[in-house]
């Protein structure tokens, strides 16, 4: 039996030291809501708990470039509670509020939801659709990576040996552009996606859509982006047709498996209707109509 | 003997209003104590090793590495427990068999369920028992397993007992079989009643297994003395059904073991059966020490009770003008891994509700490879329910009838000859409908893609055996020990309201505990909806009891004749015509000397109570459909129901209120998923998904009474016959909005969206 | 390692105990300080039984680990009343028989509390969801979202 130790750095490069100390037997503690339940049915059993949450960098949230970038364990109720942010990508909050409960949100982080890799993770098609950027640390220095390239399949992510993300950066947002994200459960609340859809558009004076994203989460094996999905919408008006021919392209797009919270051809015809009121949502954060 | 007590009416001071419940302050500031919150000196934490597999022969158990673990005390497995021969025993609203109950508890030739006990430790901490749990080397030889109902009544299907021929068939079978027991309940001819008929319908209807919910998983605190005596803390419905069970399972005297009730965080009829007690009496035994075994909730999933998966058949005669002439109906429940499921209750309450003359009902049950099922409120009864109620429902559109008024052209009344016995006396069917036609909600408008569904349910409530002890304490107080378990639903204050109205004493004045099994006579469980029906009858008896008492107290020292003493409002005075006056002695003057004139004052009672008063209800539900995803919204859901007599009305609501939130889980996304493996694939609340505050409205409960002539106070008893319409009338809500209907439950939006679709492919309007 | 040692306050109480690091939060409280008012309905988060609050943020003890809470501020339901005197929504819970069983009250009240303190007049539909981390299973819900929004009135003095 050996014996779990915890330590907390107060650094990213004591962070990392420790890290890569240990060789890929430690986790990344941030939130803890899906590593604590993974040890206590244990489906993981690491050596060593890295405690992220003392790192400035990892809890801050501040303006960058005109965007945002958050910390990779700044919790979801911290970014629900933040105006700045939130108004500035509500779909985004649309899809943190959904992880959990309001005490799940009162721990977990986007870092924790995007890393442990999960193809129904809220997040994640709102950033996604919203062209987040990951900031990523490790043994050889600092990359960039937009976070669609994060996931590597159920539960794997594309880092590397003694990695970790430190931030997320939500860029600067055009004119009349707004994002949103809905999901589907059987619950109200408390449920894991059954599929998830994040719209990001940006419409000219004229109500043209000039440019669009669309991902779906739930519906693969990783978050997919759809651009057969935003063609639909780019250089039209966001209406009934273009709007039909967005779910259609949505649908199509799909491979899901049957599991035991949907079937396949539920999360293919759900798929379409969850774009498609998502894109109507966000058209209308687009015009100011709410 | 049984005992009955008559309905009295007459002017009531505290019966009917709503005091604050007892136990509530310690439960409003966390110092309630469940069985998970005990703790005993040197206490060992004892763990269970599970099959993981569905079906399997056990081959051999090696327990020797776990032995040798540092700080692992005892390991047991069924070399411990004695084998038990087919015994029969009532446990609350089914019975057992003490040959299943011991392989239940630990595994003996086969494990016959995924998370079927294996063996068990005890070890200083959590993590050593668990540690040495996987040290436990088990050889099993897997076998095919069936989970399915219609699939295992198959003659080819994996067989679970090879000594079960199925009971009720004449003549005996000559193969085992899964299917355990067949039944018939039948009345008239169904052949004439269904020549009479003008429509006939028939229709099939399947239900998935579901867990009563609970949010406290088990927890059970035990010891064992090398004097031979054991004692256990746990959260049970029934501490004497649980002494006994633990006694012939542990071949130990009734008399050496002690059963603590301990506060219960919710039962339904989930905590009627013994699982770890044996198990952590067993280990204490061995290690010398108390031995503390908490579930978690995987494991409440995985090998506790849930209430049967079904598959049901029913058909309907009846004229045009909406009188039923025939009812048949075919129900087969899984029983989970050993027989006995609630298919004889479900059978007796299918079509109670109406006054029929041919019926039929047969009723299988079937062993399947998953965990033994236990009661659910009303047991058996929503599943059968389901199926009557839809194809009643079917018969009110295809006649062009309303549905209340369907039902009340066919509804039981007193007097009414049921099919499975009995003759009802006075009840309150009729009025229930009369009140939900009349209820505003019946009226309100309904929006696009919103419809309304009406169903109804019955239970027939029970009584017992009981006793109660009230002790008038010497400042002029009265405790009350009961023996009936307070599951919760507020029995406690019930019995305090009824002895307080008896001794006309104060509500605050009487404190009622409840006893462990060395206070007082036996008690049977508490479910059926008996606690406060019969505790009650068992509190007013003592009551009245200790009435008795202190009226002779008074005529000794009053030196006046018996007969001369009333008791009214508290004191002993002179009786109108009772021909001697005297100085009233109020209850206090006479508690306060009772030493000095002949001792305390106590009252008991010990009886069977008989006269329990069958419920009835009424349900509408209102439901918006999402075409486009199959999700179902409850918009509005009203209940109205016979309780006979509301003791607490704040209780009673509670008992609506929840029991319809439980039928509603049922109804749109409660179910056991399996894989193909056997296994189950949702032992926890995430994917188990139980109503959250968000999923549902306020709920409109409307409280009849037509009181029980054989209760004191007319009680019938409330708490199951909520439960039991909801999922009919949700589905019959939801044909009414789109015009589907939903035979699968439950109702969740995958099939929802399937069903729309087929029938748009069909070419019906949807 | 052995066993970590951690400090913090507990109901404006200075407290101090062992713990593993596999050890949660919940059991802490539990079995380290003997404060078992706090409850396990599942340990993975999804029944809100063992709500507490973290440095003022509401949370399910059963995702943290006990040698998180060195330094913090942490409260339970055995910190609500204030000595003899129950906080309102105690007092509400009772008057409008919001409880049967019991086991997930405390949990709910942690919650109800906390939903308050942030939004002092909520809708019925916000008390729902607010509370939608909590599961109950004897009420339907209905009498906790009444004394909850009846509770509200009377802490804004309305």
């Amino acid at each position: 039996m050996i014996e779990m130790r915890y330590e907390a750095p107060r650094t990213l490069k004591a962070a990392l030291a420790l890290l890569a100390a240990a060789n890929g037997r430690a986790k990344v503690f941030a939130g803890g809501t899906d590593l604590l339940i993974q040890m206590r049915s244990g489906r993981v059993e690491p050596e060593l708990l890295v405690d992220v949450k003392g790192i400035p960098e990892m809890r801050s949230i501040a303006e960058d470039k005109g965007g945002f970038r958050f910390g990779a364990a700044v919790t979801g109720m911290e970014l629900v509670e933040h105006e700045g942010l939130a108004g500035m990508w509500p779909g985004v909050i649309d899809a943190v509020k959904l992880i959990g409960s309001i005490q799940v949100k009162g721990r977990a982080s986007v870092g924790g939801n995007v890393c442990n890799a999960s193809p129904a993770a809220d997040s994640v098609p709102a950033l996604v659709a919203a062209r987040a950027v990951a900031r990523i640390i490790g043994p050889n220095g600092k990359r960039e990576v937009p976070v669609e390239e994060i996931s590597a399949g159920p539960g794997r992510t594309s880092l590397g040996h003694g990695e970790m993300v430190v931030s997320f950066l939500l860029p600067r947002r055009p004119k009349r552009s707004a994002d949103a994200y809905l999901r589907f459960t059987p619950r109200t609340e408390m449920d894991i996606a059954v599929v998830g859809a994040g719209v990001n558009l940006t419409l000219n004076a004229k109500g043209v859509c000039t440019r669009a994203r669309v991902s779906l989460g739930a519906v693969a094996e990783r978050v997919l982006l759809v651009p057969e999905a935003a063609a639909e919408l780019i250089g039209r008006r966001v209406e009934a047709q273009a709007l039909e021919r967005l779910a259609a392209a949505a649908s199509a797009a799909c491979r899901p498996i049957d599991d035991k919270r949907g079937t396949k051809e539920f999360r293919i015809k759900v798929a379409g209707v969850m774009a498609r009121r998502a894109a109507e949502i966000a058209v209308k954060r687009a015009k100011g109509e709410v | 003997m049984s005992t009955t007590v008559m309905y009295e009416e007459k002017p009531l001071k505290v019966v009917g209003t709503r005091p604050l419940r007892p136990d509530g302050v310690d439960k409003v500031t966390g110092r309630a104590r469940y069985a998970a919150d005990y703790n005993l000196p040197g206490q060992l934490i004892g763990k269970v090793l599970r099959s993981p597999h569905a079906h399997a022969r056990i081959k051999s158990i090696d327990t020797s590495r776990a032995e040798a673990l540092p700080g692992v005390k005892a390991v047991v497995t069924r070399d411990d427990f004695p084998d038990m021969q087919t015994e029969y025993a009532a446990a609350g609203e089914l019975t057992i068999n003490f040959r299943d109950v011991t392989r239940n508890m630990m595994a003996r030739e086969k494990v016959l369920y995924d998370g079927h006990p294996v063996a068990a430790v005890a070890a200083l901490s959590a993590s050593i028992a668990r540690a040495a749990l996987g040290l436990i080397k088990v050889e099993y030889e897997v076998l095919p397993h069936v989970i399915d109902v219609v699939e295992a009544m198959k003659p080819d299907a994996p067989l679970l007992h090879e000594h079960q021929f199925t009971d009720g068939v004449t003549p005996k079978p000559e193969r085992p079989s899964n299917l355990a027991k067949r039944m018939v309940f039948a009345r008239g001819s169904l052949d004439e009643g269904f020549k009479q008929a003008d429509l006939i319908i028939e229709r099939e209807f399947n239900t998935k297994p579901v867990h009563q919910g609970y949010i406290e998983p088990q927890a059970c605190i035990a010891t064992y003395t090398e004097d031979g005596q054991a004692e256990v803390w746990t959260g049970t419905q029934g501490h004497f059904v649980f002494r006994a069970q633990l006694a012939k399972v542990l071949e130990m005297d009734v008399s050496k073991i002690r059963v603590t009730a301990t506060e219960l965080g919710g039962g339904f009829g989930g905590k009627n059966n013994i699982y770890n007690e044996p198990l952590a009496i067993a280990l204490s035994r061995k290690s010398h020490r108390p031995v503390k075994m908490v579930m978690t909730r995987e494991e409440v999933f995985r090998a506790t009770g849930p209430t049967s998966g079904a598959n049901v058949k029913v058909k309907l005669g009846c004229t045009r003008d909406g009188r039923i002439t025939a009812a048949d109906a075919e129900l087969n429940f899984q029983a989970g891994a050993f027989a006995g499921s609630s298919v004889a209750m479900a059978s007796m309450c299918a079509f109670t509700r109406y006054d029929l003359e041919n019926v039929r009902v047969v009723g299988h049950d079937v062993t399947v490879n998953r965990p033994k099922v236990a009661a659910y409120r009303a047991p058996g009864a929503p599943i059968a329910v389901f199926g009557v109620e839809s194809v009643i429902d079917e018969m009110a559109e295809k006649l062009g009838i309303d549905p209340i008024e369907l039902r009340l052209r066919n509804a039981a009344k007193e007097g009414t000859q049921t099919y499975y016995g009995p003759k009802f006396g006075p009840i309150g069917f009729i009025e229930t409908l009369h009140r939900a036609k009349a209820h505003p909600k019946y009226r309100a408008p309904l929006g696009p893609n919103q419809g309304r569904g009406i169903a109804t349910g019955f239970w027939f409530n029970i009584g017992k055996e009981t006793s109660s002890a009230l002790h008038i304490n010497e400042d002029g107080t009265a405790t009350l020990i009961m023996g009936t378990v307070d599951v919760a639903g507020g029995s406690r204050a019930a019995m305090a309201m009824m002895v307080a109205e008896e001794l006309g004493i104060a509500y605050d004045k009487v404190r009622p505990v409840i006893g462990d099994t060395s206070a007082l006579g036996f008690n049977f469980i508490t479910a059926g909806s008996r606690g406060t029906f019969a505790g009650g009858m068992a509190a007013v008896l003592a009551a009245r009891d200790a009435i008795e008492k202190m009226r002779r107290r008074v005529a000794r020292i009053r030196e006046v004749p018996l007969e001369a003493v009333a008791w009214k409002d508290g004191r002993g005075q002179p009786a109108e015509g009772g021909g001697a006056q005297f100085k009233p002695m109020t209850l206090q003057e006479i508690a306060r000397d009772a030493g000095k004139t002949g001792g305390t004052i106590s009252g008991h009672s010990e009886i069977n109570a008989e006269g329990a008063g069958p419920g009835f209800g009424t349900h509408i539900a209102d439901v918006e459909v999402d075409r486009q995803t199959g999700l179902i919204k409850i918009v509005r859901y009203t209940i109205v129901q016979d309780v006979g007599k509301a003791i607490h009305p704040a209780y009673v609501e509670g008992q609506f209120e929840g029991g319809a939130v439980q039928g509603i889980g049922w109804a749109l996304n409660e179910e056991y998923v399996y894989g193909a493996d056997g296994v189950l694939q949702n032992p926890g609340f995430l994917d188990y998904r139980v109503p959250v505050a968000s999923d549902v409205p306020f709920i409109d409960s409307v409280i009849v009474e037509v009181p029980n002539p054989n209760h004191p106070y007319g009680v019938r008893g409330c708490g199951e016959v909520p439960i039991i319409a909801p999922m009919a009338a949700i589905s019959n809500a939801v044909q009414n909005a789109i015009g589907v209907r939903l035979r699968e439950q439950p109702m969740s939006p995958p099939r929802v969206l399937k069903a729309i679709e087929a029938a748009a492919g069909a070419g019906a309007q949807v | 390692m052995g066993k970590h040692r951690v400090m913090a306050t507990v109901n404006g109480d200075a407290v101090e105990f062992l713990c593993e690091t596999g050890q949660t939060l919940l059991e802490a409280l539990r079995d380290e300080l003997q404060l078992s008012g706090t409850k396990e309905g599942c340990g993975t988060g999804d029944c809100g039984a063992c709500s507490v609050m973290l440095d003022g943020r509401l949370v399910c003890s059963c995702l943290v680990l006990g040698v998180e809470a060195q330094g913090k501020t942490i409260h339970t339901i055995e910190g609500m009343a204030k000595g003899e005197q129950l906080h309102p929504l105690q007092r509400k819970f009772l008057e409008h028989a919001a409880l049967q069983c019991g086991i997930c009250t405390p949990g709910m009240l942690i919650s109800a509390r906390a939903l308050l303190e942030r939004n002092p007049d909520p809708t019925e539909e916000q008390v729902r969801y607010g509370l939608a981390g909590n599961l109950c299973r004897c009420t339907g819900y209905h009498k906790i979202v009444e004394a909850v929004l009846d509770a509200a009135r009377e802490m804004r003095g309305a």
